[in-house]
C-alpha cells in the first residue's frame, strides 16, 4: 500500500467564462520516504493538483476523484479533519515564505503555537523543540534568533524557517511548491541540499512542485511531467532524463539551456504556445505543438500507458529510444 | 576590434535611504566602479544575483537614475543630459523582465508599439508610423491583424514579442535586455532568445543582456561580466569564462546551477554558504569574502582591484596566472 | 486624443477586447447590478419626463384638495401636501435636483480630484508633499461652518450647494487617486514610458489615469449617493434648496413633520430617495467585482 494514492483527480474552476478545467484526471502514488517531482510549465495544473489534495483550492475551485491517505479520502474529509491532517501529517511550503509567516508574530510564537496545539507540549518543551528544528535546518545561533520577526530574516533564512516549521509535527509528507523559485541560485542550491538532507533524516516523503527540470534532477527519485492539466509521462529519474518517450518531455529537456553547451547555433525550444485554459483542446493538450502528431491526437487524449516497469507515457506515437 | 559603441567608465550609482527626520540618511551604493565597452553587433552578458546592481546599471545607462561618478559615452559622445533632453533616448532602448507588467493594459498593441515613434520621431507622418508599426510587429513574429488587441489577450511569450517590437521600432543601436526571458516558460525562452539573436544580426544591434541564469547568458553572449554587490567580480569572453572561471564567486555560481542530469547532481560539489549581504552594510574589503571558501585576512582588509589574468579581468587577491591554467583542469 | 494606431484600418484587423469591455461583460452577468441599473435608468427617465405628463405644476396650489391622500380621480397620484401641492410632481422635481446635485458635485470633485491627485502622486517628492498638506489643511475646515459661511455671504443659491459639496468631496478623491498613482508609478510599463522619454503629463494622461479609472468609477458610484444624502441633510437643516423648488431631502423633511396625519407626504419621496441610494450602491458593488476579478 502506498502512503498516498491519488486516483483520477480532477480540478475545475467556476468562472464567468464557464467551468474551466485545470486538472483533468491525474493519478499517482507516493511511497514512504520517496521524493516525487511534479514538473510542468505555467498552466500545467501542477500546483492545483497539490492544492486540491490539501483542500486549499480557491473558493471557486471544485475537486473530484480520490486521494487515499491512511485509509481516508482526503477529498472527502470535513474541513476540520482535513485541517488536522494538514497540521500534523502533511505540511506544505510555498514559493514566498512570507505568505505563510505572520509578520506580526515572532518566529518563536509561531513555532511553539503549532506544537502546543497539535502535540500538547508545554511552552518550555515547545521552545526547545523549535530550537532543535531551527538547528536541523542549519540556522546559525538558533536560540537567539527564535525571538526575531520574520522580516528580520533574509530570503534564504526565511525559507529555512518555513521548512523548520513544516517539520515540527514530523509530517509524513512535505509538499514544496516551487520552494526555490524566488531565491538566488547559490541560495537555491543550499535549500535543495537541505530538502534532501531533511528527507533522509526525518524519513519524510517529499512532493516537489517545480518548473525547473534541473531542480528535479537534484532532489527527486521519481518524476511526473504535466502539461495542460494532464500527466504526459511519469517514471524514475532515469526514465525521464535518459529514456523519455514523450515528445513534450523531450522538447522540454532540449529547451533547457545548459552551461556546457557551446555558444552559437540556435537554442532549441518548442514552437507555439501552451493551450488556452478557457478553450481546452479535446484531444492531447500538446497536440498543437507536437512534431509527431497523428490524426487521433486531436480527438481523444492518449491514455497513460505503462511502457516499462514504472515508466508511464501518454502518447499515441509510441516513440522508442 | 573597432571603437566601442557604448563605453562605460568607473560608473557608480548611489541611493539615499532616509532614516527619519532627525537622523542622517544612509547611502546605498547599488553600482560601484563598473566599466565596460560594448561594440556594434556585440552582446555583453551581465550576470549576478539579487542586489548585484545589474538592473540599476541598466537604468543608469538609460538616464533614469543619476550617476554618483563615472562617464558613459555613446559613439564618443557623453551621455549627459545637462538639464535638457536625454539625446540618446532613441539610440538606447530597453526590454523588461515581466512581459505583461511592462505593457499598459489599457492600450492596444498598435498604440504601445507606436508610442516610441510618437515620442521620438513626431516628424513622421501618420501613414509612415503605421507602416513602421506593422512591419515591426511582423518582424517579431506577430500578425499585423493583431494591432487592435490588448496585452491581456496574448500569452507571455507573445507579450515579450510586443515588448521587443516597442524597443526596436525606433531603430536603436543599443538594447538593454533586463532579464527578458526569466519570467517565461522554458519551452518559450528559446523562441525569444532566438528572435533576439536574429534581430541583432539583421539590425546590427549591440545588446546588454542582463540575467541571473548563467546558461542562457552563455548561449547569447560574446562576453560576460559577473557582478556581485554592485561591483564587477570578473569579466571575459564567454568561452573563457565558462571553461576557466577564475573568481571564486563565478565558480560558486556555476556550481550552484541545477543540471537536468541525474548523473551530475550538484550535491557532490561544494556550494557557498549564507545569503547575499545587504547593500546597506556591505563587508569591508572584497564584497564576496563573507561567503568565499578561500577568504584570507587580506580579503577583509583590502578591496581587490580588477586585474588581467590571461584574457580575464578579475577582482580577487587569490587568483594568479597559474589559476588560469589549473582552473581548466579543475 | 488621436493616435497612430487608431488610424490603422487598412488590414482587416481583429477587434481587441479591452479590459473595459471585459468588465462590462462581467457586470452584465451580475443580476443585482443590472437590476439596479435598470431601475435607476427608469427613475431617471421618469424624473426627467414625468412632470410633463402631470396636469399640475410643482408650485401650483390646489386649494380644493389640501393634504389629501393619493387619489387617481383628481390626478394627485401621490396626494397633496399641506398647501395643496401635488406630491407626485414635487417628488419628480425633487429627484431632478437631487440627481443633478449628485452628478454635478461628483463630476466637479472627480475632475479636480483626478488632476490633483495624479499630479501629486506622479511628480512625488516636494511637490507631492506641499500639495497633500494643502489637502490636509482643507480637510481640517469644518464643513457646516463652510456652508453656512457661503450662505451668509452669497445668499441661498442652488449653485452654491454644488460648489460647497464639490469643494469638500474632491479632497477624498484626490487622496484615493494619489494612492493609486503611487502604486502605478512603480509599474514597469510606466518605467518603459519614462525610458522612452515620454513627457510627465503625457504619462499621467495615457498611462496613469486610464489605469486608475477602475477604482475611480467605483468610488464615483459610492460618492453620488453620499452627495445626495449631504444635500438632503442640508435641506433638512434648511440650508438646501429654496421653496417652492424642492429636493428629495427637503420633501422628506416636510413629510416628516406631517408624518402622523399624512404619511404619504413622507413615504413617496422617501421611497424614491432610498431606492436611488440602494441602486447606486448595488451598481458600485457590481462594478468593484467586475473591475477587479481576483478569483479568476
Amino acid at each position: 500500500m502506498s502512503l498516498l494514492d491519488v486516483h483520477d483527480l480532477k480540478v475545475s474552476f467556476e468562472t464567468n467564462d464557464g467551468l474551466l478545467p485545470a486538472v483533468q484526471g491525474v493519478s499517482f502514488a507516493l511511497e514512504e520516504g520517496e521524493a516525487l517531482g511534479i514538473v510542468g510549465e505555467s498552466g500545467s495544473g501542477k500546483s492545483q493538483t497539490v492544492l486540491a489534495l490539501m483542500g486549499l483550492l480557491a473558493d471557486n475551485g471544485v475537486a473530484s476523484g480520490k486521494a487515499e491517505f491512511e485509509g481516508q479520502d482526503l477529498l472527502g474529509l470535513s474541513p476540520a479533519r482535513l485541517n488536522r491532517v494538514r497540521g500534523e501529517k502533511i505540511s506544505m511550503i510555498f514559493q514566498d515564505p512570507m505568505t505563510s509567516l505572520n509578520p506580526y508574530l515572532t518566529v518563536a510564537s509561531q513555532m511553539t503555537e503549532v506544537l502546543t496545539l497539535h502535540k500538547d507540549m508545554t511552552r518550555r518543551e515547545a521552545r526547545q523543540e523549535a530550537v532543535r528544528m531551527l538547528d536541523a535546518v542549519h540556522i546559525p545561533d538558533a536560540s537567539s534568533r527564535l525571538d526575531r520577526y520574520p522580516h528580520e530574516f533574509s530570503g534564504g533564512m526565511r525559507q529555512r524557517v518555513m521548512i523548520a516549521m513544516s517539520l515540527l509535527c514530523r509530517p509524513q509528507i512535505l509538499i514544496a511548491d516551487e520552494p526555490t523559485t524566488a531565491l538566488d541560485v547559490t541560495v537555491q542550491a543550499q535549500i535543495l541540499r537541505l530538502l534532501d538532507e531533511i528527507r533522509r533524516e526525518f524519513r519524510t516523503a517529499v512532493i516537489l512542485i517545480t518548473h525547473d527540470l534541473g531542480v528535479v534532477a537534484e532532489v527527486c527519485d521519481r518524476v511526473i511531467v504535466m502539461y495542460g492539466g494532464r500527466v504526459m509521462e511519469s517514471g524514475s529519474l532515469h526514465h525521464i532524463f535518459q529514456g523519455s518517450r514523450h515528445p513534450y518531455t523531450r522538447g522540454l529537456l532540449a529547451s533547457v539551456p545548459r552551461l556546457d553547451q557551446e555558444r552559437g547555433g540556435r537554442l532549441q525550444g518548442i514552437p507555439g504556445a501552451p493551450p488556452s485554459l478557457s478553450r481546452p483542446p479535446t484531444g492531447c493538450p500538446f497536440e498543437a505543438r507536437c512534431a509527431y502528431r497523428l490524426d487521433r491526437c486531436t480527438s481523444v487524449p492518449p491514455p497513460l500507458k505503462e511502457r516499462d516497469r514504472g515508466h508511464r507515457v501518454a502518447c499515441y506515437a509510441e516513440l522508442i529510444l | 576590434m573597432n571603437a566601442p559603441l557604448l563605453s562605460v567608465r568607473d560608473v557608480a550609482v548611489e541611493f539615499r535611504i532616509p532614516e527619519g527626520v532627525f537622523r542622517r540618511s544612509r547611502v546605498l551604493r547599488a553600482v560601484d566602479g563598473v566599466s565596460f565597452d560594448l561594440a556594434r553587433g556585440e552582446t555583453l552578458g551581465v550576470v549576478g544575483e539579487s542586489g548585484c546592481g545589474k538592473s540599476t546599471l541598466a537604468r543608469a545607462i538609460l538616464g533614469l537614475v543619476p550617476l554618483a561618478r563615472g562617464i558613459m559615452t555613446l559613439d564618443g559622445q557623453s551621455l549627459d543630459s545637462g538639464n535638457g533632453e536625454r539625446w540618446w533616448r532613441k539610440d538606447i532602448q530597453v526590454i523588461f523582465q515581466d512581459p505583461l507588467a511592462s505593457l499598459n493594459p489599457r492600450m492596444t498593441v498598435g498604440e504601445i508599439v507606436a508610442e516610441p515613434l510618437e515620442t521620438l520621431m513626431p516628424e513622421l507622418s501618420r501613414r509612415e508610423m503605421e507602416t513602421r508599426v506593422i512591419s515591426m510587429m511582423e518582424r517579431v513574429g506577430l500578425s499585423s491583424t493583431q494591432v487592435n488587441r490588448y496585452p491581456h489577450e496574448f500569452s507571455g511569450g507573445q507579450c515579450q514579442r510586443i515588448g521587443i517590437a516597442r524597443a526596436l521600432v525606433s531603430e536603436p543601436r543599443v538594447v538593454l535586455c533586463d532579464e527578458p526571458v526569466s519570467a517565461l516558460d522554458v519551452s518559450i525562452q528559446a523562441q525569444i532568445v532566438n528572435l533576439l539573436t536574429d534581430l541583432q544580426k539583421e539590425m546590427g544591434l549591440a545588446l546588454l543582456f542582463i540575467a541571473h541564469d548563467l546558461a542562457v547568458v552563455r548561449h547569447i553572449s560574446h562576453r560576460v561580466m559577473v557582478m556581485y554587490l554592485g561591483q564587477v567580480a570578473e569579466t571575459t569572453d564567454a568561452d573563457t569564462l565558462y571553461r576557466r572561471p577564475l573568481h571564486p564567486y563565478t565558480r560558486a555560481l556555476m556550481a550552484a546551477v541545477p543540471v537536468p542530469d541525474p548523473g551530475r547532481r550538484a550535491r557532490d560539489v561544494e556550494i557557498v554558504r549564507g545569503d547575499v549581504p545587504s547593500l546597506l552594510a556591505p563587508p569591508s574589503g572584497c564584497p564576496f569574502r563573507t561567503r568565499c571558501p578561500l577568504a584570507v585576512a587580506r580579503c577583509a582588509a583590502e578591496a581587490p582591484a580588477l586585474r588581467m589574468v590571461g584574457k580575464t579581468a578579475v577582482a580577487c587577491h587569490l587568483v594568479d596566472g597559474a589559476d588560469a591554467g589549473s582552473a581548466a583542469s579543475a | 486624443m488621436s493616435t497612430a494606431a487608431e488610424t490603422i484600418t487598412g488590414a482587416p484587423a481583429e477587434k481587441g477586447r479591452s479590459l473595459w469591455i471585459d468588465a462590462g461583460l462581467r457586470l452584465k452577468r451580475n443580476r443585482a447590478a443590472v437590476t439596479a441599473a435598470v431601475i435607476l435608468a427608469f427613475m431617471t427617465v421618469l424624473v426627467v419626463v414625468g412632470p410633463w405628463f402631470s396636469p399640475y405644476e410643482y408650485d401650483f396650489t390646489d386649494w380644493d384638495r389640501i393634504l389629501i391622500p393619493p387619489d387617481i380621480a383628481s390626478g394627485h397620484l401621490f396626494g397633496t401636501d399641506g398647501i395643496g401641492r401635488d406630491i407626485f410632481v414635487r417628488t419628480l422635481f425633487g429627484g431632478r435636483i437631487s440627481l443633478v446635485v449628485g452628478l454635478v458635485a461628483t463630476i466637479v470633485s472627480l475632475v479636480i480630484g483626478i488632476a490633483y491627485g495624479a499630479t501629486a502622486g506622479y511628480l512625488g517628492g516636494r511637490v507631492d508633499h506641499i500639495m497633500m498638506r494643502i489637502v490636509d489643511i482643507l480637510y481640517a475646515m469644518p464643513f457646516m461652518f463652510f456652508v453656512i459661511l457661503l450662505m451668509v455671504l452669497f445668499g441661498r443659491n442652488i449653485v452654491l450647494i454644488f460648489v460647497a459639496i464639490g469643494a469638500i468631496n474632491w479632497l477624498d478623491m484626490a487622496r484615493i487617486v494619489r494612492g493609486q498613482t503611487l502604486s502605478l508609478k512603480r509599474k514597469e510599463f510606466v518605467e518603459a514610458a519614462e525610458a522612452l522619454g515620454v513627457r510627465p503629463f503625457r504619462i499621467i494622461r495615457r498611462h496613469i489615469v486610464p489605469n486608475l479609472l477602475g477604482v475611480v468609477v467605483v468610488y464615483v458610484t459610492l460618492t453620488i449617493p453620499q452627495v445626495i444624502l449631504v444635500e438632503s441633510f442640508l435641506s433638512f437643516l434648511g440650508l438646501g434648496v429654496q421653496e417652492p423648488m424642492t429636493s428629495w431631502g427637503a420633501l422628506v423633511n416636510e413629510g416628516a413633520q406631517e408624518m402622523e396625519s399624512a404619511p404619504w407626504t413622507l413615504v413617496f419621496p422617501a421611497v424614491f430617495l432610498a431606492t436611488t441610494l440602494f441602486c447606486f450602491n448595488f451598481i458600485g458593488d457590481g462594478l468593484r467585482d467586475a473591475l477587479d476579478p481576483k478569483d479568476r
